[in-house]
């Protein structure tokens, strides 16, 4: 079965239409990059597929539940880290993991044990006690990926997760995205096409809330006659494709 | 939402600036007024009248708590988050809103603590007056819901922060006497919650409990009004991401 079925799914803003008739599979397991320029519709589809808004037409299945009829039972098998750093500031790394544990409704016990386990796989040891608010960017994004993981989601949204790291922070954010890769699938969007050919099984570009091309980063440099996948990405979204 | 509500109070109690205006001003305020009330007597400034009226006084800041807290949730995208996750429109809705009820009480014991050192008298009244703070509350508590739903942090810092604490103080009779002013400036201040607010507490330490009724309905009225707003407006802003 595939994870997500995506069709048909559209929303309009008063007079944009963010996205436009959006049909798209994807594989349990499978890590789906989704990219595109600045407004392309990457955050309003993910939005879309967490229940954060509701389509204006059409329908996506997440794990056979639908967004539109059952988003609660949806809710239970995803984990979202938005496009902006979204962590509780006065409260410590420790305190922000064990509130989405217990959002998540994980027993006392439950609780220590993933925040803890959390708190090893992404090294947030030096800074658990640490308040949120005061750290930096990085660390901030780090926690922010790990609370995303705190339900133990079978699908992870990933919006720009690499968005102001440094190039350690992002390798070796890099690696603990691989060490996910298989179990869970993963929708990771991102303005780094290296992060995408490295990390993604399949890429999707999207454009003016559509999607103009799908397929391996070796099958997307192909179509467009690249070499680098950089430049078959600027040549998708221009138009100039063979 | 045991754990959600418990992230509410942290974040404010933890904010050291909230704590000076939530606890430290109204008892500033009461030390002052009875300054000037020891050297130029006012009635208004009489502690048996002026604590009671600083205990609604302080509830505008729940107003200001809560709002910062929610627009500020808003901003930062931790709403966002949280929408994606099994918690429920009600979680949201008490989680925001009940810690601050024992918030409330502690600041009325606060002042009232404050006063009995400036001589009010301790009767079991006080305990009357504390949880008579509670319908009030309601009302300023849903006011913060309210704002925190529809307004930005900045414009949250502006209406609930000087425009409502504005509002209480002068409208509530705390300062001056209404019938000093009269005209048009009592007859909107009788419109409004704030002075029946004030007369609820002060009824209830006197003991004249005959007296409360026309006020409380006032207060309760506008509690269930603030109530109704408040979730509409929370839930809105919820489905419109
Ligand atoms: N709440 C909203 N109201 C109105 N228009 C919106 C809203 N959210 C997004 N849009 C519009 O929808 C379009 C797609 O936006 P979206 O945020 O999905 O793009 P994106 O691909 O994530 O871009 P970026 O790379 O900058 O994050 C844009 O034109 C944007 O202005
Ligand atoms: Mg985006």
């Amino acid at each position: 079965m595939n994870a997500i079925e995506i069709k048909k799914l559209t929303k309009k803003y008063k007079d944009v239409t963010a996205v436009d008739g959006l049909e798209l599979s994807v594989r349990q397991g499978e890590l789906f990059a989704l990219l595109g320029v600045n407004g392309a519709g990457k955050t309003t589809t993910i939005k879309m597929l967490s229940c954060l808004t509701s389509p204006t037409s059409g329908e996506a299945l997440l794990g056979g539940k639908s967004i539109v009829s059952q988003p609660g039972e949806v809710k239970r098998i995803i984990g979202v880290s938005p496009q902006e750093t979204a962590v509780a500031p006065n409260l410590t790394v420790m305190e922000n993991l064990k509130l989405m544990c217990g959002v998540h409704g994980l027993s006392k016990e439950e609780t220590r044990a993933r925040a803890q386990a959390l708190c090893e796989e992404f090294e947030l040891g030096e800074v658990v006690k640490r308040k949120a608010g005061k750290l930096s960017g990085g660390w901030q994004r780090r926690l922010s990926i790990a609370m995303a993981l705190t339900g133990d989601p079978e699908i992870l949204f990933l919006d720009e997760p690499t968005l102001g790291l440094d190039v350690i922070a992002r390798s070796e954010l890099w690696d603990t995205v691989r060490a996910l890769k298989g179990k869970k699938t993963i929708i990771l969007t991102t303005h780094y096409m290296e992060e995408a050919e490295e990390l993604s099984d399949r890429v999707g570009i999207m454009r003016g809330g559509k999607l103009l091309a799908l397929g391996t980063a070796e099958e997307l440099k192909a179509l467009a006659g690249k070499e680098k996948f950089e430049d078959a990405f600027v040549a998708i979204v221009k138009g100039e494709g063979k | 939402m045991l754990n959600f509500s418990s992230r509410t109070a942290k974040e404010i109690l933890r904010d050291p600036v909230n704590l000076g205006f939530g606890l430290g001003f109204p008892v500033v305020l009461i030390l002052l007024l009875s300054a000037i009330q020891a050297n130029v007597p006012v009635s208004v400034f009489q502690i048996d009248s002026l604590a009671p009226g600083m205990t609604v006084f302080g509830l505008s800041f729940m107003t200001l708590f809560a709002a910062t807290l929610i627009a500020k949730d808003r901003e930062s995208a931790l709403l966002q988050r949280l929408y994606t996750t099994p918690l429920t429109a009600a979680d949201f809705i008490f989680g925001y809103t009940l810690p601050l009820l024992p918030i409330v009480l502690c600041q009325a014991a606060v002042c009232f603590v404050t006063a009995f050192f400036l001589g009010l008298e301790v009767t079991v009244n006080v305990l009357w007056s504390v949880l008579m703070i509670i319908p009030a509350s309601v009302f300023f508590i849903a006011l913060g819901l309210l704002c925190g739903s529809v307004l930005s942090v900045k414009q949250v810092g502006g209406i609930c922060g000087a425009l409502l604490t504005n509002l209480t103080a002068w409208l509530s009779g705390i300062w001056f006497d209404l019938e000093l002013v009269g005209g048009a400036f009592k007859k909107a201040a009788e419109l409004l919650p704030f002075c029946h607010a004030v007369r609820v507490e002060q009824a209830a330490y006197a003991g004249s409990f005959a007296d409360i009724w026309p006020d409380l309905a006032w207060v309760i009225a506008y509690a269930a009004a603030a109530v109704i707003f408040s979730v509409l407006a929370f839930l809105h802003q919820m489905k419109h991401q």
